[in-house]
């Protein structure tokens, strides 16, 4: 295969291009320019250790295809939605407790209707969850239906795939914490559906429900899995996402065909 | 190759290879010797962590054996032949009342019950299509579940909707003048016992019966 010539860096935007004085304006420094030296030396002692500047370029200053429009936003709002589940999250396991002898019920309670703003995030992350299920399968929908799934971005979706499958397990394991009857038998009926699976099914169940039968560790394995680790492994899953799709760049939508130089074009008759 | 030159095969002594330093009869080189260790003490320290975290997630919940014990439910004479009464079990310790569940109990029917195990008929109420809790209706003499319309007839076989198998049982013994329920086994279509008893779901007549091995946490009963 021949080597195919470099592309040249991506350059700054003219925004963060320093503007030479104009003539005749005075050169004096007034504390706003100070202020603004002072960060560049700031940001400046960082990049000149970390080199952070160039992966920053690479990843925000992309060449994006003609005709990118509003669904190329879906990828992002999914991890948006994803982000604010984190941060929602990682608050109400503050007042959380899973303790299946009543704890976990009356945690809950008791954030919702007692703790200041409980009602509200815990409201942002009970519908979040929905809102990302659906934004999931909005964005899969467009990355279908652009092709944007074809070579070289197979990978990307298969990454995808998986991520998809992590969320429904998200989806699964934090149903059962509030720890209401409709959690109870909703995940009753999820673990039995496992079961269904040959041969691995009953001993995924019983890995789910840390035995047999539903049990004390059953809510605790469920919270575990919920905000350790799925979590984790979605998050490392969404910077390889993030890096195939800096690196592959993204695809033109099927609509727009690709110019071809005057010279290659074939004579129409 | 094109132009007819043959590689000859490499000699395994590195001293042949030209490697630098190479010792007279060394097959393999220092500095390979050292990226192999390096590498396998890398992947002993990774499994000395990994593999008993995931024995400890893994293994006590797959493989432990349940402690098998009786609950008294009350004597021979309160369970009738032509009905079902309603008794409480406790299956899981320690987790009030989500660990309880009904059971439905009555006499041994010489009329109806063909394989005669024991003296007491004691009926789970884990509905086998995915485990939602059927209840007995008397008036029809079936037991129904509420979530996906499973039906079962008076011995607990199934007679419409989703369910897989007939309702689950559970052993009974008499001690000292009482009833005494034991641990929960499966039957398949003919009401055949399966000691291992299986979740909801998972079929026990024909090849169902392979594809969902029992487990390995079966309580022994004597």
């Amino acid at each position: 295969m021949p080597k195919l010539p470099k592309l040249p860096a991506p350059p700054l935007p003219n925004a963060l291009l320093p503007t030479p004085p104009r003539p005749g304006e005075s050169t004096k420094r007034g504390p706003v320019d100070q202020a603004k030296e002072a960060g560049i030396t700031a940001v400046d002692w960082v990049d000149e250790r970390t080199s952070l500047s160039g992966g920053l370029r690479w990843m925000m200053f992309r060449k994006v295809p003609k005709g990118t429009n509003w669904f190329y936003t879906l990828g992002s709002a999914t991890m948006f939605a994803f982000l604010s589940q984190a941060m929602t999250g990682v608050f109400l396991a503050m007042y959380y407790r899973p303790d299946a002898t009543g704890g976990a019920y009356e945690s809950v309670r008791y954030l919702t209707n007692e703790v200041f703003m409980g009602e509200f995030v815990r409201g942002m992350h009970r519908w979040g969850s929905s809102v990302m299920v659906i934004l999931v399968f909005l964005h899969m929908a467009r990355t279908f239906f652009f092709g944007a799934y074809k070579y070289p971005r197979e990978l990307n979706w298969v990454i995808g795939v998986v991520l998809l499958i992590l969320t429904m397990t998200m989806s699964f394991t934090g149903y059962l914490l509030p720890f209401d009857q409709r959690s109870y038998w909703a995940t009753i009926v999820g673990v039995n559906i496992n079961g269904t699976g040959p041969h691995v099914g009953p001993f995924l169940s019983d890995f789910l429900r840390g035995g047999a039968e539903f049990g004390a560790t059953t809510l605790s394995r469920f919270y575990a899995i919920h905000m350790m680790l799925v979590p984790g492994a979605i998050g490392a899953l969404i910077g390889a996402h993030l890096y195939l799709v800096a690196r592959l760049g993204t695809t033109a939508p099927p609509w727009l065909k690709a110019d071809t130089s005057e010279e290659l074009r074939e004579e129409r008759v | 190759m094109a132009n007819g030159h043959r590689k000859t095969p490499k000699s395994k002594y590195t001293v042949d290879r030209k490697i630098p330093g190479a010792f007279e009869g060394e097959t393999v080189s220092r500095r390979r010797f050292m990226t192999l260790t390096a590498h396998g003490a890398g992947a002993v320290a990774a499994s000395a962590f990994a593999l008993p975290a995931l024995g400890f997630a893994a293994g006590s919940a797959i493989f432990e054996r349940p402690e098998v014990f009786w609950e008294r439910i009350g004597k021979p004479e309160d369970f009738p032949t032509e009905t079902y009464i309603p008794v409480v079990r406790t299956e899981t310790k320690g987790v009030g009342e989500i660990g309880k569940t009904t059971v439905y109990v009555r006499a041994y029917n010489e009329d109806i019950d063909v394989p005669k195990y024991q003296d007491f008929v004691a009926i789970s109420t884990r509905c086998m299509h995915l485990g939602c809790p059927v209840r007995y209706v008397d008036a029809s003499k079936k037991f129904i579940c509420p979530c996906h319309g499973g039906v079962y007839d008076f011995e607990g076989k199934v007679d419409g909707g989703p369910p897989v198998r007939p309702l689950d049982r559970f052993y009974v013994r008499v001690r000292d003048g009482f009833v005494e329920l034991g641990p929960r086994y499966s039957v398949n279509g003919e009401l055949k016992r399966f000691p291992s008893y299986r979740d909801p779901g998972q079929d026990l007549d024909g090849i169902g019966q392979y594809l969902y091995p029992g487990r390995f946490s079966t309580p022994k009963i004597d």
